[in-house]
């Protein structure tokens, strides 16, 4: 290694000395404002890093990891998503006593993962990078001890994670048995569908053996059972996190996977990607209309979202990159104001997540309700907010490459999505006003998280023009 | 820079409003009035002379133009562009909105600053709409105007208004996205052809076309417009929408949000895709005037006032979608007027319906009767507009739908038969309105003040807008003409030169008159 790469490898290496740092800090003595601090000037020193190893962009560092702009862009909005937990985890343990300190080490360890995976271009690196996020996410999914559901939650993710894992690897072995590569690239390069029946066989079952593995990170129909549950046990922030910065990191992840690999993976897996598209978009939008839980409403919706950004990827055009880097950026956005509404208002002992717990909201707290509304209104993709440039740009690169049923699919799921997007709307502006109800005032780091994603909202739905710029610069 | 300003003088009234109204519900309503008198002054002054100024024969069909870059990456532009027709539509919005304003002067107590601030937002989103020329950009303001509407509905309308908001919300939006579907669709299948990738409205003209695929996305567009027009079949959400939102929300609903539908109909429907809207004119007329008889047929069993006056809209409406379709000059001119003064005289309507409300608190026909000899000159405009809504001649609303039926009858004379036995169901209901409210034995006794200056200013501006358009509406055909005139030329496919990987399709041979022959 030369110093080019490590002056590429330089967030990962910030990141990493952030991690290092903030646990000697927990060792040294416990302070909850304090550890929250450092991890955020560690997550700035990181993205403060970026710029440095775009200047050297693009760069293979190893056999494993590729930092080009594409990656970086991942890498940047997985750094802001994480700072935005952490601040929202602020706001949410600050009332809390026992042990507060370690959510933000096992933050950053879970950042640090992401990142891996969203420069890897190697199954190596891949499979490091989606347990070091996972593991963190065990812990962090369970970090409220005192609560049944947070555990059982917990113990849900360990157990179906760690099987699927099990899919991935043995996908990866099948692929080397055929392929003799590890390397996406190599893979890539090796030519086109093989000619034999028995490795078009081998090839096919481990790329499908794979998808299981990732459809269950990002909660594709059929692998999305554990989603509601998780969601709804894990505290608020975490719920946010793994809403945003694990999905996001694992469709860079397959991006970067299946855009050199998809010729030769042939049409039957396209099939089966589009099979799976379509279930999220249909599932998720059905299963979230009579959820009485908004984190759970919220769980069922993001598995559509997933089905809405598989249609992009499927597209595999000139715009499906960008497509993708920009509807991730703004369901990030959305779902981190959503979340983040949801963890302001929690106490210690109640996750703020029933839905009749928001009714009259927009009478008792006029801006939170106002945010909340924003944040729904985008994920329903109207226009003026960042999920309707998102879904614009989401049917542009299906249309492109004519995937016309996937594109109405889309478009009449997203009707129905409309639907319980509105219900959670119109609750917060019913008059009926639940009686046991003293607004919670909220925490300063958790407005400004809410304050800057409304704003970054309204400006990509108003002025996407620079992001999109750059996104068709970034992009491989 | 005109149109950018017309649009962003209410944006920018109704933030004033929502902030001030917080504190004063006078201000709020001060201010909002404020705005849309001065955008009416400047778009008369703007837009009036350079729309009344013979064209030159060499000069595009716009009037006044504006093309800003805004996605240029995507080939999104900021065109806004107005013609005859636009401006007369402009003209109707800021009217209508400032009757919206008037009438809920008195009827909204709560929350005085956020109403005013969500209706200045739908007329704005309306004149983005009739001036947008950039097909995203059309997108954007038809979404941008329906969220202000539901807030509208689910906030200050009546008993059932959470049901009637979600419904006309998902109505709206999933035809909504069918469009912005087919308007992606259309883009990048003339991107493809031409190598030029814009949603710009002129750059789409005259895109050929597969039959197939043309008809796909016709309907894309339709089911938006059919929507919101309301057509026969996907009216169903409007007697509710109607009936539940507030006054100032049923004004603009009537007034001008159906005519955004038939305004889509007319701007993009038959001109981008003028082969599909001809195979498809039979159905499409067909739809129409089962829409007339429907609606009429419905609106006279209602007992429910509001909802009685929302039914006469589906049958109203569906005399413009007849016209659009048949598509020859005297038609397409009987539909501006029919326009207009659906807008103005069911934009009335409402306005009488929730004065009678404010002070009934009911809109049930059963319990009125003999109102006339309480409040006699709200029942002499009630009697006025319902005269018109019949198309009394003399009013605007008989120069519009009779227009319409000459225009029709060589083409498909067997539908305008039928259509007119609209007219007589139309005298039917409208009568009937006035007999069960004003006239008659009183069922219960009233004690209701009769219209005072406000009111009876909002109303008089209104008639006598009707009255005008009866008696003389050649200022406005004339306006519009050039307009409507143009868009019946460029039906014929330009024929671009294609790469040879496209096939390229022959161009339809071109009709001498223009003419579209709908049914022979």
């Amino acid at each position: 290694m030369q110093s080019a790469d490590y002056m590429a490898l330089l967030p990962l290496l910030v990141l990493s000395g952030a991690l290092g740092a903030v646990m000697l800090l927990i060792a040294i003595g416990r302070h909850h404002g304090l550890t929250a601090l450092l991890t955020l000037a560690g997550l700035a020193a990181a993205v403060a890093a970026l710029p440095v190893a775009a200047a050297r962009a693009p760069i293979r560092v190893t056999a494993l990891l590729t930092i080009d702009g594409y990656g970086l862009f991942f890498m940047a909005l997985v750094l802001l998503a994480t700072a935005a937990v952490a601040l929202l985890g602020y706001a949410y343990f600050r009332s809390w006593s026992g042990h507060r300190e370690e959510f933000y080490l096992l933050l950053l360890c879970a950042a640090l993962g992401a990142c891996v995976l969203v420069v890897s271009s190697h199954f190596t690196a891949f499979f490091v990078g989606l347990e070091i996020l996972s593991i963190a996410l065990y812990a962090l999914i369970a970090y409220p001890r005192h609560r049944a559901e947070s555990l059982e939650a917990g113990i849900k993710y360990l157990v179906l994670a760690a099987g699927s894992a099990g899919f991935l690897l043995f996908g990866m072995a099948l692929i080397y048995a055929e392929r003799g590569t590890l390397d996406f690239t190599a893979l890539a390069a090796a030519g086109g569908v093989p000619a034999t029946l028995q490795s078009q066989v081998m090839l096919l079952t481990g790329l499908s053996l794979l998808l299981v593995g990732v459809g269950f990170k990002l909660a594709l129909v059929p692998f999305h059972m554990w989603t509601a549950d998780v969601y709804q046990g894990a505290p608020a922030p975490v719920t946010a996190f793994v809403a945003t910065v694990s999905k996001t990191a694992v469709v860079a992840l397959l991006l970067r996977l299946l855009a050199p690999m998809g010729a030769q993976s042939g049409a039957a897996f396209s099939q089966i990607l589009a099979v799976l598209a379509a279930a999220s978009m249909v599932g998720g939008n059905l299963l979230a209309l009579r959820q009485q839980s908004v984190k759970r409403l919220l769980a069922y919706s993001s598995i559509a979202h997933l089905g809405y950004v598989l249609v992009a990827v499927l597209a595999a055009g000139p715009a499906a990159v960008p497509a993708v880097m920009f509807y991730m950026a703004a369901y990030t956005l959305a779902q981190l104001g959503s979340f983040g509404v949801i963890a302001v208002r929690s106490s210690r002992l109640t996750e703020a997540d029933a839905l009749e717990s928001f009714s009259g909201l927009f009478f008792r707290q006029p801006w939170l309700a106002t945010v909340f509304t924003a944040m729904l209104l985008s994920l329903a993709g109207i226009p003026l907010t960042a999920g309707f440039v998102g879904k614009f740009y989401v049917i542009s690169a299906g249309a492109q490459n004519h995937l016309w049923w996937l594109i109405i699919t889309l478009v009449l799921t997203s009707g129905v999505g409309l639907f319980y997007y509105l219900r959670v709307v119109v609750t917060m502006f019913s008059t009926s006003v639940p009686v046991d109800l003293t607004p919670r005032p909220v925490v300063f780091s958790g407005a400004l998280v809410l304050t800057i994603s409304t704003v970054l909202l309204i400006w990509l739905g108003t002025a996407p023009e620079p992001l999109v710029r750059l996104l068709q610069n970034m992009a491989p | 820079m005109m149109l950018i300003i017309l649009i962003a003088v209410p944006l920018a009234g109704g933030i004033l409003a929502g902030i001030l109204g917080r504190r004063n519900a006078g201000a709020a309503r001060w201010i909002s009035l404020a705005a849309l008198l001065l955008d009416l002054i400047l778009a008369l002054v703007w837009l009036l002379p350079v729309a009344t100024r013979p064209l030159a024969p060499t000069a595009g069909p716009w009037l006044v133009e504006l093309r800003l870059p805004w996605i240029s990456t995507l080939g999104i532009s900021f065109h806004l562009a107005a013609d005859g027709l636009s401006v007369v539509l402009i003209l109707l919005t800021l009217l209508l909105g400032l009757a919206a304003v008037a009438c809920s002067w008195s009827e909204i107590h709560e929350r005085t600053g956020f109403f005013f601030f969500n209706l200045m937002w739908v007329l704005a989103g309306i004149l983005g709409v009739f001036t947008a020329l950039d097909l995203f950009l059309f997108y954007f303001f038809w979404e941008l105007m329906m969220v202000p509407m539901f807030f509208l509905i689910i906030l200050w309308g009546h008993e059932n208004r959470v049901y009637a908001a979600i419904k006309f919300f998902l109505f709206t939006q999933i035809a909504g996205l069918l469009m912005l579907a087919a308007i992606i669709g259309l883009y990048f299948i003339h991107g493809q052809i031409s190598g030029n990738y814009s949603f710009d409205y002129s750059a789409l003209l005259g895109t050929p076309l597969a039959a197939g695929t043309g008809m796909f996305l016709m309907l894309g567009f339709f089911a938006a417009f059919a929507v919101k027009l309301p057509a026969f079949p996907v009216h169903v959400w409007l007697p509710d929408a109607h009936t539940e939102a507030p006054t100032a929300g049923s004004v603009v609903l009537a007034g001008l949000l159906l005519k955004t539908g038939a305004y889509g109909l007319l701007r993009f429907v038959v001109p981008l895709f003028p082969e599909a809207a001809r195979a498809f004119a039979p159905w499409a007329m067909a739809l129409a005037v089962a829409g007339i008889i429907y609606g009429a047929v419905l609106a006279f069993s209602q007992t429910d006032l509001k909802r009685l006056v929302a039914y006469t809209s589906v049958s109203h409406m569906g005399f413009v979608m007849l016209a659009v379709f048949a598509w020859n000059e005297m038609a397409l001119q009987g539909a501006l007027i029919q326009i207009i003064c659906h807008g103005l005289s069911t934009g009335a309507l409402f306005v009488i319906v929730g004065m009678l409300q404010e002070r009934m608190h009911t809109r049930d026909l059963r319990r009125m009767g003999g109102l006339w000899k309480e409040v006699p000159r709200l029942g002499g405009f009630a009697m006025f507009f319902a005269l018109a809504s019949l198309g009394l001649p003399g009013l605007g609303n008989f120069v519009g739908e009779f227009l319409i039926l000459i225009g029709v009858f060589p083409q498909a004379p067997l539908l305008t038969v039928v259509a007119a036995g609209g007219l007589v169901a139309a005298s039917i209901y409208s009568l009937w309105i006035v007999q069960q409210a004003f006239h008659g034995q009183a069922r219960e006794t009233w004690r209701i003040s009769d219209l005072n200056g406000r009111e009876a200013v909002t109303l008089g501006v209104l008639a006598a807008a009707l009255l005008w358009l009866g008696l003389y509406p050649q200022p406005v055909i004339q306006m519009a003409r050039p307009a409507l005139a143009h868009m019946r030329q460029i039906q014929v496919p330009h024929s671009f030169p294609a790469p040879e990987s496209t096939a390229s399709l022959p161009a339809a041979p071109a009709d001498p008159q223009g003419e579209m022959h709908a049914i022979r």
